[in-house]
């Protein structure tokens, strides 16, 4: 017995997979998205908040057909592989705060897990202080775990709970298509754009959604998660996960070197600070926000869209999150953290700290 | 037959609740019940890498037997 019905779910799957990104994303960046940011969760979910006007930092607004793509790529996989599941009730509104506070620490430190593989592959040093505070967070989070932390169970529910979440993605990129950047305009009809800064950096439209339904399909059939990947392997020393992760480095670093794009240092990074304590800091808190929802920023996506409404919680709650990081002043810059950075820190540790004390059971 | 209840529950619990009564159990049958596909592999890994055998698979379960 113990048939696998899944090739994705076997080592070379997760390989394949983490490999697949790790090529593609150097190419994104080839092809115009942001240096170090072929992929970014954290940074271009960001950049969707910025383009739908719900903050107002004008370097960072585009509506990135990446992150669509992930959820609708994952939905089509999940209903081709009758694994589209409507779910959902699993304390969705600590889901989104987990979201909010996951997305400040991740702007801190300026990148999400995926950021910080790729930076990292692309020779950023400050990717290696971010990456010890993703692997401290994710260890918190798991001694939380090892006391019976639990948000809950989840039940089924009706198939429009399901639905709805990808069809909002849906509805995005229909607005994508409708209303495209034009030439030097900071807006398009609904849409706002970025006429300079990372923004304003993007590959062609349908090579970054193409690219990004690939990965959503094959995420969603690999379960590749960056956050799980270092949590199984603290937890009880499963290292299927972590083949993925590794995988999408040596990939990308390869990717970097043929392209030009491997940049060792750690100072005048692109789109990068160098103050370690906060970079650390940052991730710390992002790590544990991840953990504690069960998945890193991808793999949220990548649950949303095969209809899991509490994922779908968190993502929007990142969403939100990257309004009131650039509002507040919490987000970092190339010139180092926000004015409120540090206070962004604080309070999303005690929130974080909080829930898994609360949700742990006394064992 | 040992049963554990892992539906609804996010990663890592399903594995964590099945490692948690494996310790438990030199041997026997434990019957899994699962809701996702994500579950039921990653219980799968876990219990095979502990020496233990999926000896039964069912729509919304699995039945782990050393």
């Amino acid at each position: 017995m113990g048939k696998w019905k899944n090739f994705f779910a076997s080592s070379w799957g997760i390989i394949a997979v983490g490999a697949f990104i790790g090529l593609f994303a150097p190419l994104l960046q080839k092809w115009g998205n942001p240096p170090n940011m072929g992929i970014c969760v954290a940074c271009m979910e960001r950049d969707i908040a910025g383009a739908l006007g719900l903050h107002r930092a004008a370097v960072v607004q585009y509506l990135r057909p990446e992150i669509l793509g992930f959820v609708l790529g994952s939905f089509l996989a999940a209903l081709a592989f009758k694994e589209f599941k409507p779910r959902g009730g699993s304390a969705p509104v600590i889901r989104f705060f987990l979201g909010i506070f996951a997305m400040i620490g991740a702007l801190v430190f300026l990148g999400c897990p995926w950021r910080a593989l790729l930076r990292l592959a692309g020779g950023d040093g400050n990717a290696i202080v971010g990456l010890l505070g993703l692997i401290f967070g994710i260890w918190l989070g798991t001694l939380f775990f090892k006391r019976g932390y639990s948000l809950g169970r989840s039940t089924s529910s009706s198939a429009l709970a399901g639905y709805i979440f990808p069809l909002f993605i849906l509805g995005l990129l229909v607005l994508r298509f409708i209303y495209p950047p034009l030439e030097g305009a900071p807006k398009n009809d609904v849409l706002f754009y970025s006429v300079k800064g990372p923004g304003a950096m993007y590959a062609p439209l349908l090579a970054s959604l193409g690219v990004a339904l690939v990965i959503g399909f094959l995420a969603q059939r690999s379960r590749f998660c960056t956050m799980g990947a270092f949590r199984d392997l603290l937890l009880f020393g499963q290292k299927h996960l972590f083949w993925g992760v590794v995988a999408l480095v040596v990939v990308a670093f390869g990717m970097n070197l043929v392209l030009g794009q491997f940049h060792p240092g750690f100072a005048h990074q692109p789109i990068a600070h160098d103050q370690h304590f906060w970079n650390f800091a940052g991730m710390a808190l992002a790590g544990l926000a991840f953990a504690l929802a069960g998945g890193c920023p991808g793999r949220q996506l990548f649950l949303a869209g095969e209809g899991d409404g509490d994922a779908g919680i968190f993502v929007l709650g990142m969403i939100i999150g990257a309004a009131f990081a650039h509002n507040f002043g919490l987000a970092s810059s190339p010139k180092g953290i926000g004015v409120h950075g540090m206070a962004g820190v604080i309070v999303g540790f005690i929130f974080c700290l909080w829930v898994g004390f609360a949700q742990s059971k006394k064992s | 037959m040992e049963v554990v209840d892992t539906r609804g529950l996010s990663c890592p619990q399903p594995v964590l609740l099945v490692l948690e009564k494996i310790k438990t159990m030199d041997r026997g049958q434990i019957k899994v019940l699962v809701d996702t596909e994500t579950a039921r592999e990653n219980v799968t890994r876990a219990a095979t890498s502990k020496g233990w055998q999926v000896k039964e698979e069912n729509e919304d379960s699995l039945v782990l037997e050393k």
